[in-house]
This record gives structure tokens, C-alpha cells and sequence, in this order.
């Protein structure tokens, strides 16, 4: 190779040098200002993260699994998967690929930022080029990999179906702006570096193209002019990126990182919270996902939307799709980049201003403790069955769960047998954290007191809540899904299997995608009857509709998304709907055309 | 003197003197607030009512009669569990109606 000019300069760079000094400065300065506004302790945390070995290999591995491959993607969907890997890791090889270029044939303008970008034109073909013929072939391969890709993404925009997606993102203005810009640098790159392939040399893509061309355009005057629109197209890109869904790219390499040094949302706008903002490529999965999207009207109320408006400043519509969210948790479980859809809403709801707060430091649980206290008989140890709100709206679970804590031998006693305390969790997902603490010390000074070893829940709601924000030492909280599970399988529960019977499991949010519990439940059903599947299962069940997270859905608006939960549950047919959360138990009941049980229920009735 | 019984406070409403701002903004950002016909059921629900008599229906009807304080004391002890709304034949999204009412003050003005 050897150069065709002697500066190594031509005027077409410019649009392309200036479109990445703006993309870069931006990224940076996105990036220090999200990096300081992290509280004290989590800055910390991620900075050492940042020169732990462990960490390093964990947040390479993960970028290029992720960012580059889509692994994620591939395993949800092939043809998107490989759609969106074919124009990151393409992409990528292609500025790798034209690096090594530079630095093999002319590795004195390496410095040069913008050589290995438009290397085509800048040299010309010598004998010694047979050498580079594999990287010659490799950049049009890759360049081939990256139309298809591109092709993919103009079939998927205008046919989402295709692609299996029924329904796709409304773009915004610059998303579009950018988004045929992005279409355009390819192909253009293509045209310019077939242009100058009889001088520059080619592979199996740009020599056929140039000596196509060359039948019908009679000289070279049209090169220079397509070399200046694809660096305009790339300018266009890269000053248009940080205000398009494109920003998912930058930003998910900061994303990935303190998602590994364990960052949480802490601040409704700043830090972690924005830069997933940042993150969310609009790719409109989460429309799909979303329970509420059986109402049209709904469609513009989920994540993707939510970032969106999050990131122009609109407060109404803020707060409005903030609070019609059910937090059921499936926009993060099918999420790529993995935003946290209900924790940015939980962070909305806190930051609102109330004239009147709740207190509960009046409430005097003394009564209740003593009653623990004296229940339990002197002695420590044994269960304390928690029944919680909602369990005492279905007492049918409840007796079903004492009846089989007695089947069983087991010691126990009941923590709220007349009256209790909400275990804070609905307070949680209004977004009133601080009510919801003084809660949580009134009950946990209950369980204390009782001296109980284990605390068996019958709500997954509660369930959650007293796993993760309870301090309770030496205690074990437990589902009783979990814990009728482990007395079947240690023999204390003798279970009838009915085989005729087939039953359905549906997992409650809070428990599946809420704690993770999926195969106990499962397992504790198959004990019963035959297990049969619903449509969508374990991180993808459905939502029943009644969920405590939404504050402003109506009883009219939730009953076609129960009803299409429930078609959902009965693809298969079965006798009964089992579930083991009361409130979508109650959900259920109201509009299902089979009986819908609790765990318990079930189980008490076979043993 | 201890006659056995001693007189209580009026508790006579004059309804001429009551500011309704409250309530009527209430009705405007949640209409159902309307359609609520004072069965108690969710009084009857209501895991707060031990503590504090919390019941929206007393609520609705303490909003009407100018009772503001008699409100607010019930609704400081509300744990927004949801039990009213899954018992209401209404309908009433129960929780919405609360968290509306905590935020507006006893001017009827959304605090912000």
C-alpha cells in the first residue's frame, strides 16, 4: 500500500472528525456528571469495582457478550438477535479491521484519528497489498454481514410482525433523524469504497461493484462526493446520537459496569436512574410485555415511554404512566439492557409531595406481642404464620394453610390472628418509604418478641418485603409454597396425587420475577395433579391484573388484562387455575370459568 | 357533682359553615368518589380500622360534614394494603382515592 497524497488529508473528514469530537465530548461529560451525582458510598463502590481483576473480566465479558453479540437477544429472538449483533459486531470489526489496516501498511498515520475510517481513499494498491488480502476480505465480509443486518432493520420497521414483534416503537423526531442516517452510512460507505477500488483494491464485494459501475459511469468524478456523504451521513449519526434511543450505545458500556459493582437506583433523576435512561434502546419489547398493552390505550404507557418522557422532562405524562404501572416486573425480565421499569416509577413516586403523611408510631403493638409471647408457651423456636391483609380477604387460605401446618405436626401459631399490621410492602410501591419503615419496625418487633425460627407467609407480597427490607437475625422467612414443598418432599405431608387431575400454576409477580420461586410451587402442584403449563411461564407469566402497584388503574380498565391473563393460564386446558398469592387468587375468582385454588388449598385437599 | 352522666359536646353540623373545597376537588380528580353508596364493606376490611377507625366511607362522609380533622387522623393510619379496594361493589379504586386526598391540602390545592 502506499499513499495516494501527501498530506493525508482531504476536506471530506471534516464532517466526520467534527461529528466525533461532539459524540465523545458529550459521552464524557454524561459520564463524569453520572458518576458524581452516585451517592458517596456507591461511587466508592464502583470506582474499586473498577481496578478489582474479578470485576474487570467480569465487565469485559459482559460488554462484549452483551453490547457486541447480543447474547441476550439471540436467546429470545434469532432473527432480531442477529440483526442487531450483525451491525454491533460488524460495526466494531470493521473500525478494528481498518486499525490494523493503518498500522500494518502505514503505520505512520495511525495518529491520524479519522485514517482508519477512510482508508480506501487515502491509498492505493502496491504490490505488497497480497499480503492484506485477508483483511481486504474480511472488511467486506464484514461490511456484508452489516447490510443484511441493515436490510433486516428496514424489513422489521415497516413489517414488525415478520420479525416477530407485533408491535414496534413509535419513533420520535431525531430517533428517525437518526435512525436512516444509521441506514444510510453503510450503503454509502459501500458505493464510495467500490468507487475506488481499482486503485485502493477490494475483496468480493467492491471489485464486482467497481467493475459494475465502470460499465456505465465513465470516470471517477463521482468517488470524492460519495466519500463526502458518508462522512456526512456518519456526522449526521454521531451529532444527532446523544438525544436518539442511539445513546443505548455508549451508555450501556457505563451501564454494565455498575450494574456488576451492584448499583441501585437511589435518586429518581440522577445517577444510576438516568443512566438507565440512557440505556433503553426503544426497542419496544416491553410494549409486547406489558400486561396493560391488552388496552390499546395502554401501549404508550410502558417503560419505553416512561424513558422517553423521563428524558424530555414531560412531568405530567411522568407521572401519570409512574402511577398506572402494575410493577409487575416483565419489562425487566424481557428487557435487553435490563432497565428497571417498576424501581424508575417506585423513584418517581417517592419523590411526590403529600400534605398529609401517614404515621404509624402511635399504634401501640404491645397487645400483639405479648399475644406471641404467650402463644408461644415459654418455648423458643417453631413457625409463626403471618396471614397478612390479604390472606385475611381469602380465609380459605388460610384455614387451608393452618390445616396443613397441623397435617403436619409442625409447631406454629398465628402472628396476626385477629388484628395486624400491613407488612409495608403496598406502602413500598406508593413510593413511601418512610411510612413504610416504621411499619416494618412494629412487626419486626412483633417476631422478636415470639422467638420463633421461622416465619411462614402465605402473600407473596409480604413475602418479598420481609425478605429484603426486614432484619430479622436467625429467623427464616419463608413462602408457603416453599415450606409445604419441603414437608412433602421430607415426607411430613403425605399428598394423593389425583392423576386425572390437571392443574396450572400461575407465578404471582411478587414471587416469581419478584424472589425468584418458580420450580418449589411446581413442584408442590405436581405433587397434587398433573402440571400443566400456561402460554407464558415462569419470568414471563402474565400479570392477573390486580396488582397493588398500580394506584390509578381502574376495576374497569384491569378486567381485560385479568381476562388475558387467564386465556393465557388455560391454553392447555386444565381443571383448575392454582396460584399461590391471595390477591391474584381474588383477581382470579371474579372472571375465571374454572375454579381457581390457592397452593394450600390444593394441597390440604389431597393430603 | 356526678350525675351519672354527664353532657357531650354538640356534635351538630352546620353545613353552611363547611368549606367543601377539599371534597370537590377530591371529586374532580377521582370521579368514583361519587359513586360510593356508604355500604362499609370497606370499613368492615379495613386492617387500619383497629388502630384508628379508618373507613373510607367515613372518610367521603367526614369530607362532606367538614370533619377535616376527624379525616385526617383516619387517614394517617391508612397502610394503603388494598383490602378496601378489592371489597368495594363499586369499584372505587379506594387507594387512588386516599393518595389523591393526602396530597391535596384542606384547601382543595394539590401540593407540589
Amino acid at each position: 500500500m502506499r499513499e495516494r497524497f501527501a498530506n493525508g488529508f482531504d476536506p471530506f473528514v471534516i464532517p466526520f472528525l467534527i461529528g466525533m469530537a461532539f459524540v465523545l465530548g458529550y459521552c464524557i461529560v454524561a459520564m463524569f456528571r453520572i458518576i458524581i451525582q452516585l451517592p458517596k458510598a456507591d461511587r466508592k463502590r464502583f470506582l474499586l469495582t473498577l481496578i478489582t481483576p474479578k470485576y474487570i473480566w467480569m465487565n469485559i465479558r459482559d460488554i462484549f457478550l452483551n453490547c457486541l453479540i447480543h447474547v441476550k437477544l439471540w436467546k429470545r429472538n434469532k432473527v432480531l438477535g442477529y440483526m442487531h449483533s450483525s451491525i454491533a459486531f460488524g460495526w466494531f470489526m470493521i473500525i478494528l479491521l481498518g486499525h490494523l489496516e493503518v498500522i500494518l501498511f502505514l503505520p505512520n498515520r495511525i495518529h491520524l484519528f479519522y485514517y482508519p475510517i477512510f482508508f480506501n481513499y487515502f491509498v492505493a494498491e502496491t504490490e505488497s497489498t497480497i499480503q492484506g488480502s485477508l483483511l481486504m476480505f474480511l472488511m467486506d465480509f464484514f461490511l456484508l454481514i452489516i447490510l443484511s443486518g441493515i436490510v433486516l432493520a428496514i424489513i422489521k420497521r415497516f413489517a414488525s410482525r415478520i420479525v416477530g414483534m407485533r408491535r414496534t416503537t413509535r419513533l420520535s423526531l431525531m430517533d428517525q433523524v437518526g435512525l436512516y442516517s444509521l441506514w444510510a452510512i453503510f450503503p454509502l460507505r459501500l458505493l464510495a469504497e467500490s468507487f475506488t477500488a481499482h486503485i485502493s483494491g477490494g475483496s468480493f464485494l467492491t471489485i464486482p461493484a467497481n467493475w459494475v459501475f465502470r460499465q456505465f459511469l465513465g470516470n471517477d468524478l463521482h468517488a470524492l462526493p460519495t466519500w463526502w456523504a458518508y462522512s456526512i451521513a456518519l456526522c449526521v449519526f454521531m451529532c444527532v446520537l446523544p438525544f436518539t434511543r442511539y445513546m443505548h450505545i455508549p451508555a450501556e458500556m457505563l451501564l454494565i459496569p455498575m450494574r456488576n459493582a451492584g448499583i441501585r437506583i437511589r435518586h429518581p433523576r440522577k445517577g444510576f436512574a438516568l443512566l438507565e435512561v440512557y440505556s433503553c434502546p426503544a426497542c419496544g419489547v416491553c410494549i409486547d410485555a406489558c400486561p396493560m398493552s391488552v388496552r390499546k390505550v395502554n401501549c404508550k404507557d410502558t417503560t419505553v415511554y416512561l424513558n422517553r418522557m423521563l428524558r424530555r422532562g414531560n412531568e405530567r405524562r411522568i407521572e401519570e404512566i409512574s402511577d398506572k404501572c402494575l410493577l409487575c416486573g416483565k419489562c425487566t425480565a424481557v428487557c435487553q439492557v435490563g432497565v428497571q421499569g417498576p424501581e424508575l416509577r417506585i423513584a418517581q413516586r417517592e419523590r411526590r409531595a403529600y400534605a398529609l403523611s401517614p404515621s404509624y408510631s402511635a399504634i401501640n403493638v404491645r397487645p400483639l406481642a405479648s399475644a406471641v409471647v404467650h402463644g408461644a408457651g415459654g418455648e423458643s423456636g417453631g413457625v409463626l404464620y403471618f396471614a397478612g391483609c390479604m390472606t385475611h380477604l381469602t380465609p380459605s387460605i388460610r384455614r387451608a394453610t393452618a390445616s396443613l401446618l397441623d397435617k403436619a405436626g409442625v409447631r406454629w401459631q398465628m402472628m396476626d390472628p385477629e388484628n395486624g399490621l400491613c407488612c409495608g410492602r403496598p406502602l413500598m410501591m406508593a413510593g413511601r418509604t418512610e411510612q413504610a419503615r416504621e411499619l416494618i419496625a412494629k412487626n419486626a418487633e412483633i417476631i422478636r418478641a415470639s422467638g420463633c425460627d421461622t416465619l411462614l407467609l402465605s402473600c407473596p407480597i409480604c413475602y418479598k418485603v420481609f425478605l429484603e427490607e426486614y432484619k430479622l437475625e436467625g429467623v427464616r422467612v419463608v413462602h408457603h409454597s416453599v415450606f409445604f414443598e419441603e414437608l412433602i418432599a421430607g415426607g411430613q405431608l403425605q399428598v394423593r396425587r389425583d392423576d386425572g387431575l390437571k392443574l396450572v400454576f400461575h407465578d404471582p409477580c411478587e414471587l416469581g420475577r419478584g424472589c425468584g420461586i418458580y420450580e418449589e410451587p411446581r413442584r408442590a402442584v405436581a405433587a397434587a395433579g398433573e402440571l400443566v403449563e400456561a402460554g407464558k411461564h415462569h419470568a414471563e407469566a402474565i400479570c392477573c391484573g390486580g396488582s397493588l402497584g398500580s394506584l390509578t388503574l381502574s376495576y374497569d380498565q384491569r378486567r381485560p388484562m385479568t381476562r388475558n391473563a387467564l386465556e393465557n393460564l388455560t391454553v392447555a386446558n386444565p381443571d383448575q387455575i392454582v396460584t399461590a398469592c391471595p390477591l391474584c387468587l381474588a383477581t382470579f375468582v371474579r372472571q375465571a370459568d374454572r375454579p381457581v385454588r390457592d397452593i394450600a388449598e390444593v394441597l390440604d385437599a389431597h393430603c | 357533682m356526678d350525675f351519672g352522666f354527664k353532657l357531650s359536646p354538640s356534635s351538630a353540623v352546620n353545613l353552611d359553615t363547611v368549606d367543601h373545597a377539599r371534597y370537590d376537588r377530591l371529586v374532580q380528580l377521582v370521579p368514583d368518589a361519587l359513586t360510593c353508596i356508604g355500604c362499609g364493606s370497606c370499613s368492615a376490611t379495613c386492617t387500619a380500622a383497629p388502630w384508628s377507625g379508618m373507613s373510607v366511607r367515613k372518610v367521603l362522609l367526614g369530607l362532606q360534614r367538614g370533619r377535616d380533622d376527624e379525616v385526617d387522623s383516619m387517614l394517617s393510619k391508612c397502610m394503603l394494603c388494598g383490602k378496601c379496594t378489592m371489597v368495594c361493589p363499586r369499584g372505587i379504586n379506594t387507594r387512588h382515592l386516599i393518595l389523591t386526598l393526602c396530597r391535596l391540602s384542606r384547601k382543595g390545592e394539590v401540593v407540589r
